[in-house]
């Protein structure tokens, strides 16, 4: 497929399952665990699809996604959050900082590589 | 001139408008006239056995007669009133004395109502605080989730692919061992700490309000603990039924601390013999021991009940104001939750650390009575020349008889239940249109 993943989550054993399931259908994933250079990683990847932890290590995924969503280079990249908190509080300030999917852990998987897959435009 | 508060007082007033001699009643209540005369006084308290004969040879409600009971339900009453809201029909607050006296059982059960209201009010907004703000429960949660991610998107692959790789199989599986024991103990913790937390916050007392329980049980006077070899503080506490939270525990360990302190800095019998010369004169006292006002203060509230007389109250209160002890005393109405009046000399004294204040205080509203208190603020810094100055103020209660004098300092219990009219200090308006 040829398709590229940006994972940028800070927990490693959710890094090594997301990954591991994408990679297995098809997606090159690369990862980054922490906030403070995250934009310049996915400067650094240029990912087709970036998936993005609300709760990072430096600064924050809203932070991150607000910068993104600026920068005229990268705000086209679809981005899907995921969020240890599901309250709809979280899902509004998802939407208003411009995510394309908003995802509450504990997630599916095959819920996970949907969303991908759809961001990606794969079918 | 406001009613006194003080039962002795209206016994004998109901006696002598009745034309009765001191003699025939003592002797119809089974007491010594000079047990009377001293009860007539307000040197002696009053049990409600007692009571309620006296009560019957005045043809008198006893409830009329007793003190304290009285002023703490037209407290309640009136905070059960300010509480209305403007769309309920308003009560008739200028009857409170007529609904009362009509109505006993009626205006108890009201009151009961209210401290329950209060309580549990104040129990919603710690707990609905606690939820949005709490940083520990915050974090808790979130390790929780995060593992509980973990567990479930590995668990899923491994149950899932079919063909997967031995060394990786092998990998999730110690993934999964590992956010398993994570998640195991995240949860242990969240519930650990909602299981203390729910003790304290939505028991049907504070900490603090257990601790006074207790202390009321054993009339704040600890006398394990004035003896020259003085059991383990834990002893002292232990098997109280008043303390069930570690919270109430804890306190009541650093009141016991600093109990044994006091005593050790003014042991009894001397302190007793003193007091029989030089009279509770805290200042005289403090000199005669070498000691400062604030161990004065709360010796002389800690003596035991058989030294005769009312005890004295005590409240103390920190540098925010809060107050941190409460020794209340029939007729000097101490608010459980929220600021109390800011004219008492406790709060005069707060803001001059280290004069000392005396003054003869009027509490507002029926039931409230003639008190002389004694303030003292004390600073001290107890992380040196860096650290912060820390004020611990005291307020001694002791009831002051007679008639009203001018120069008295008119005060209440709290803004929003008194009646004073033109007060230099009010917070806020009181539900009271006109005093009673």
């Amino acid at each position: 497929m040829g398709k590229r993943v940006l994972l940028i989550e800070d927990e490693p054993n959710i890094i090594e399952a997301i990954g591991f399931i994408l990679a297995r259908d098809g997606w090159q994933v690369a990862t980054h665990s922490e906030g403070t250079a995250a934009i310049e990683a996915i400067r650094r990847e240029t990912p087709d699809v970036v998936i993005l932890d609300v709760m990072l290590p430096g600064r924050s995924g809203f932070d991150i996604l607000s910068e993104m969503r600026a920068d005229t280079g990268l705000a086209h990249l679809p981005v899907l959050m995921l969020t240890a908190k599901g309250q709809v509080k979280e899902r509004e300030a998802a939407e208003r900082a411009g995510a394309d999917r908003f995802m509450t852990k504990p997630f599916s998987n095959a819920e996970v590589l949907a969303s991908v897959r759809e961001l990606g435009g794969v079918t | 001139m406001p009613r006194s508060a003080l039962t002795g007082t209206r016994i004998r007033e109901r006696r002598m408008a009745l034309g009765l001699k001191q003699a025939d009643l003592a002797r119809t209540a089974g007491i010594s006239p000079a047990y009377l005369n001293l009860i007539e006084h307000n040197r002696r308290n009053v049990s409600e056995a007692l009571l309620a004969r006296l009560a019957g040879a005045l043809a008198a409600d006893p409830a009329a007669l007793a003190e304290g009971a009285e002023s703490a339900l037209f407290e309640g009453l009136r905070e059960a009133a300010a509480g209305a809201t403007a769309a309920e029909t308003p009560p008739e607050s200028d009857r409170i004395e007529e609904f009362v006296g009509r109505f006993p059982g009626w205006a108890a059960l009201l009151g009961a109502r209210q401290a329950r209201l209060a309580q549990l009010e104040r129990t919603v907004e710690t707990l609905s605080d606690r939820m949005a703000h709490d940083p520990h429960l915050s974090d808790s949660l979130h390790e929780v989730l995060s593992a509980a991610a973990s567990v479930r998107s590995t668990a899923a692959i491994l149950a899932e692919t079919e063909d997967i790789d031995p060394a990786w199989r092998a990998r999730f599986h110690a993934n999964i061992h590992a956010d398993s024991e994570r998640l195991a103990e995240a949860a242990e913790a969240l519930v650990a700490y909602l299981d203390a937390s729910a003790e304290g916050e939505t028991g049907l007392s504070s900490p603090q309000e257990e601790l006074e329980a207790w202390l009321a049980a054993k009339g704040f006077h600890l006398a394990a603990l004035e003896r020259a070899n003085p059991p383990d503080p834990d002893t002292v506490i232990a098997g109280a039924p008043e303390l069930a939270t570690t919270a109430a525990r804890k306190l009541a360990l650093a009141h016991a601390a600093r109990y044994r302190a006091d005593a050790l800095a003014l042991p009894l019998e001397p302190f007793r013999a003193a007091l029989a010369e030089h009279g509770p004169d805290p200042a005289r006292l403090a000199q005669v021991f070498g000691v400062g006002l604030p161990v004065v203060f709360r010796r002389l509230a800690a003596l035991p009940a058989d030294a005769g007389g009312r005890p004295a109250g005590l409240v103390a209160c920190d540098g925010a104001g809060a107050i941190t002890f409460r020794r209340p005393t029939p007729g000097f109405a101490l608010p459980r939750f929220g600021a109390a009046c800011p004219l008492w000399p406790l709060y005069q004294a707060l803001s001059r650390p280290m004069a000392p204040l005396r003054a003869v205080v009027e509490i507002a509203g029926r039931g409230g009575g003639r008190f002389l208190a004694y303030a003292f603020c004390q600073p001290s810094h107890p992380q040196g020349f860096d650290g912060p100055q820390v004020l611990d103020a005291w307020m001694l209660i002791l009831p002051e008889p007679g008639p009203a004098q001018p120069g008295d300092l008119a005060v209440g219990s709290s803004c929003r239940v008194c009646p004073r009219e033109a007060c230099a200090a009010r917070r806020e308006p009181s539900f009271l249109a006109a005093p009673d």
